[in-house]
């Protein structure tokens, strides 16, 4: 890459911007390891009691369910959003279906529209459907809520595949189906990639939707159970403890964008390098 | 074998692009589909193909109807423009894709695949990515792919467009070579004319969705049909005089011009016609006197080449080998070859 301005000025100018965060989460990471004495500012000691909790459900409550439920959540929300974003861009973006201007536009509404301002619909179609209160129902409505965004970056993704790629494998003797399966979604693996890693840290951090849907089940998201440990009404309330937990949450999507943040901001660039 | 197209009609959104054609492609033969641009070569090239369906039309592969079959049943081998390679997939991979489509067995699609790449020579490059090849061997490896079924027509849509220069002259014979020794029925389309001459056994020149002539280079060059056909043909191109019939000669009054019309006698006095004159035919030498000036000269290094200004505005082109070099703005007493130049009514239909 060739430079054609001085970098430094602009990292300095964020590094001062973006100080005051990153004292916070110091702190913040700080604090969960050791204990500070009332009125002072530096801790004095180090512990693990505040992770505690990780082995010893007397505490907050078992952890472990929470997580495996947010777990399974987020997963299963990604599985249902790539899959039909992968099939459903294919189809908006290169078979000529009835009413595709009509779905395109639909789905750029969707897109625009604050999921809050649909609940009132989402709670009677899952009441009719009797999946309100259930760990299924909230992922079903997370899910589609998610997939006009999906279906769209999909689309772009597979506008970008040249046209002769696909006519080249029909004419070598492949049905569509192969051609889409061996030949085009190779090419738009970087933005499934991008997409999964989005739908599941969005899956992960859902709070709103469980609590709204499913108020009286019986399961509970990792979202639920910090919010039932921040509480400072409750008798096991203690900060510490609080921070902990919120970082033992963050920790998996912190791990997922150190890990692919190249991949995600492939959705960005649209682009089928990869 | 034999491909042949019969009352072949194609409409795109109400705007009719080929109208009753009739084409046969003769077993083992090269064909080149030649024509300037937006004339229906392409959609042809992909009716064939079954990317495009007839309006109505027949199309016959030997003696079995292929209009109704998708392209997946055709068993044609195409060459697209920019090679259509799959990027994801080396050179080998891409090769044998049509045939474990096929589900041939392992070894087979192994033998197969370094069979064809032997053939175009890309023996040591079948570990390859299509992004690490250079454009002359991503065209071979699109060339063996297309080639690997043994299809029963070879379809090449401009395949040397995109390559520089001196690669579309190695390109040129290669892919000649490559179809003789398979002696497989091609179709090439082109809008260059020196590609369709080289390559090809006959050329079929399409204007505006309709074929006006089809024949061998040769035969095309010497014997063209319209004044479209010879004014395809070759470079420099020829040039025309526009004139009337006068006692049995194409006559031009303003500069007292008279070329006898020879065999075309009995025209009416008063015909408008046009003259054709291919630049090897005007020159120092041959039997009717023309006057003018040099308006355009380039040297081409072996040849050069002249634009000759005549008295009343009109230009005849003309190459001379290097040595006498004539000088811009020179005036020149050169002569028309009257038994070489061709006669044209009005309307651009050969006498
Ligand atoms: N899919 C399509 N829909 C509508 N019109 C089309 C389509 N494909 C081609 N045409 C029109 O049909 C005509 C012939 O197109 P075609 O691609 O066959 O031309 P061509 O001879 O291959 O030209 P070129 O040398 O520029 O490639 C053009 O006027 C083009 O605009
Ligand atoms: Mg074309």
């Amino acid at each position: 890459m060739t430079r054609n301005f001085a970098a430094w000025p602009i990292i300095l100018l964020l590094t001062v911007l973006s100080l005051p965060l990153f004292v916070m989460y110091l702190f913040l990471l700080v604090d969960t390891f050791s204990n500070t004495a009332p009125g002072s500012l530096l801790p004095n000691e180090f512990t693990l009691e505040h992770w505690r909790f990780l082995i010893d459900p007397t505490i907050t409550g078992d952890v472990w369910k929470p997580t495996l439920t947010t777990f399974l959540f987020a997963s299963s929300m990604m599985v249902i959003v790539v899959s039909v974003s992968a099939t459903a861009g294919y189809a908006l973006s290169r078979l000529a279906l009835p009413f595709r201007r009509f779905v395109l536009s639909g789905i750029m509404v969707m897109h625009a529209f604050p999921s809050v301002t649909l609940i009132i619909g989402v709670f009677l179609v899952l009441q009719f459907a009797g999946l309100y209160n259930s760990l299924t129902g909230v992922i079903l409505v997370k899910a589609s809520l998610m997939l006009p965004f999906g279906i769209w970056i999909m689309k772009g993704f597979y506008d970008a595949v040249p046209w002769e790629i696909e006519m080249a494998g029909v004419q070598d003797g492949a049905s569509r189906f192969t051609v889409w399966r061996r030949i085009i979604l190779p090419q738009v693996k970087p933005g499934l990639l991008s997409l999964a890693l989005f739908a599941f840290i969005d899956g992960w951090s859902e709070y709103m939707l469980p609590r709204i849907l499913a108020p009286s089940s019986d399961f509970e998201v990792l979202s639920m159970y910090l919010n039932t440990v921040s509480d400072p009404n409750s008798s096991t309330y203690n900060f510490n403890i609080f921070k902990s937990v919120g970082l033992f949450y963050t920790l998996p999507v912190l791990a997922l964008f150190v890990l692919f943040q190249n991949r995600l901001m492939n959705i960005f660039g649209g682009g089928t390098k990869g | 074998m034999q491909i042949s197209i019969n009352n072949f009609t194609k409409t795109f959104d109400g705007t009719p692009v080929i109208d009753d054609m009739n084409l046969t492609i003769r077993d083992g033969e090269m064909l080149a589909l030649l024509g300037p641009s937006g004339c229906g070569k392409s959609t042809t090239l992909f009716t064939i193909s079954g990317i495009h369906r007839m309006d109505r039309g027949q199309l016959m592969f030997g003696d079995r109807d292929v209009s109704g079959l998708p392209s997946q049943k055709r068993n044609v081998g195409v060459v697209f423009q920019n090679y259509a390679l799959y990027p994801h997939m080396n050179v080998f991979e891409n090769i044998a894709f049509p045939l474990t489509v096929r589900k041939d067995n392992k070894a087979d699609i192994d033998r197969e695949v370094r069979a064809i790449a032997a053939l175009t020579h890309i023996s040591e490059l079948l570990e390859r990515r299509p992004g690490q090849l250079s454009g002359g061997q991503q065209q071979r490896v699109a060339l063996a792919r297309a080639l690997v079924r043994k299809p029963d027509v070879l379809l090449l849509d401009e395949p040397l467009a995109n390559l520089d220069a001196k690669l579309r002259l190695e390109m040129r014979s290669e892919i000649r070579r490559i179809q003789l020794e398979t002696g497989i029925t091609a179709v090439l389309v082109t809008h260059d004319q020196v590609e369709a001459m080289s390559m090809c056994d006959r050329i079929a020149i399409m204007k505006k969705g309709e074929i006006v002539q089809i024949d061998t280079p040769a035969d095309m060059y010497s014997n063209p049909r319209t004044s479209f056909v010879a004014g395809f043909l070759g470079n420099p191109p020829i040039s025309f005089l526009s004139g009337i019939a006068m006692e049995n000669s194409f006559s031009v009054a303003p500069i007292k011009l008279r070329v006898p019309l020879g065999v075309h006698e009995g025209i009416a006095d008063g015909t408008q016609l046009k003259l054709g004159v291919r630049p090897e035919h005007f020159g120092p030498e041959g039997d009717i006197a023309v006057e003018g000036k040099i308006a355009f000269a380039e040297t081409q290094g072996r040849e050069n080449l002249y634009d000759v200004a005549l008295a009343d505005g009109s230009v005849l082109r003309s190459i001379q080998p290097a040595g006498r070099n004539w000088a811009l703005g020179e005036p020149v007493r050169w002569f028309i070859d009257s038994k070489s130049a061709f006669v044209f009514s009005n309307d651009g239909q050969r006498l």
